[in-house]
């Protein structure tokens, strides 16, 4: 927890969730409405823009996910920053 | 397998400490109908439930992990200032004394989580309408929590959760009708 946590941590944590719960929502209507072409296309849309996201947040404030699904910086940084209950 | 990402699925915030309504949340935690319940009941139905709905109870299970998450945070922010003597007189001495501030996954009487809480029967129908029912549940519960409490921003937290109950209904609803659509077809064939 040696990174001081700034407005724009929580500002692109937002973000990142607001693209991610859209993507949540999507992912059961589409579960249950699979020939939906127009959902369809808003999930893959929206899958590439949180793909950047997550990875420029990422760059800043570290991995937000592991076992090879984010990189890191030397030294090891996983517990770096902070867990999601400390914020 | 399942990867942890280290974030919450939509922000926990709370604006006072309060060991009072810590204990009634979690009811959420480790209660009949709370998310530990729902993600082991959801993600234990798939391997007897048509191909067709597996990837629901698979991404629904999913969701309630992050919302298990979210229930343990609130209980972690709500909880971490108090003292032995503010958790006494949240009737949580007894808590304190077990546990110190840790979770556990009991509900808000008290009670141990167990796993006669869920069920699967191998009936897809049968699986289905507990699952529906279980988030009506759920949904009624959280709304009795958010009415005693007047913390504001912890009900913003709770109102996303209620109304995550609703939308995970109205998919379960609709898995019943594409299975039932299902044995019809296969009854013309």
């Amino acid at each position: 927890m040696d990174k001081k946590l700034d407005e724009q941590y929580y500002r692109q944590l937002l973000e990142l969730q607001q693209l991610d719960f859209a993507l949540v929502e999507l992912t059961l209507y589409l579960d249950t409405h699979p020939n939906d072409m127009q959902a369809l296309q808003q999930f893959n849309q929206l899958a590439q823009q949180r793909q950047q996201c997550a990875n420029q947040f990422e760059m800043q404030y570290g991995p937000l996910m592991q076992f090879g699904h984010s990189y890191s910086k030397y030294p090891w940084q996983w517990v770096e920053s902070p867990w999601p209950w400390q914020v | 397998m399942w990867i942890y990402e280290k974030k919450l699925q939509y922000p926990v915030r709370v604006s006072k400490c309060d060991p009072r309504v810590a204990r009634y949340l979690v009811e959420q935690y480790g209660g009949a109908d709370g998310e530990l319940s729902a993600a082991l009941r959801y993600l234990n139905q798939r391997y007897s439930i048509p191909d067709k709905v597996v990837g629901l109870l698979t991404d629904i299970g999913t969701e309630e992990f992050a919302h298990l998450e979210m229930i343990a945070t609130m209980i972690y922010k709500l909880t971490k200032d108090a003292t032995p003597r503010q958790m006494e007189e949240a009737g949580l001495g007894d808590h304190y004394v077990i546990h110190d501030n840790a979770l556990f996954y009991q509900n808000a009487s008290g009670v141990p989580w167990t796993a006669a809480y869920i069920q699967a029967k191998g009936d897809p129908l049968a699986d289905l309408y507990e699952d529906i029912a279980a988030e009506e549940k759920a949904r009624a519960t959280y709304q009795w929590i958010i009415d005693m409490t007047d913390d504001v921003d912890l009900q913003d937290g709770l109102k996303f959760l209620r109304e995550r109950e609703i939308v995970h209904a109205m998919r379960f609803k609709e898995a019943v009708e594409m299975i039932k659509a299902d044995r019809e077809t296969k009854k013309v064939f």
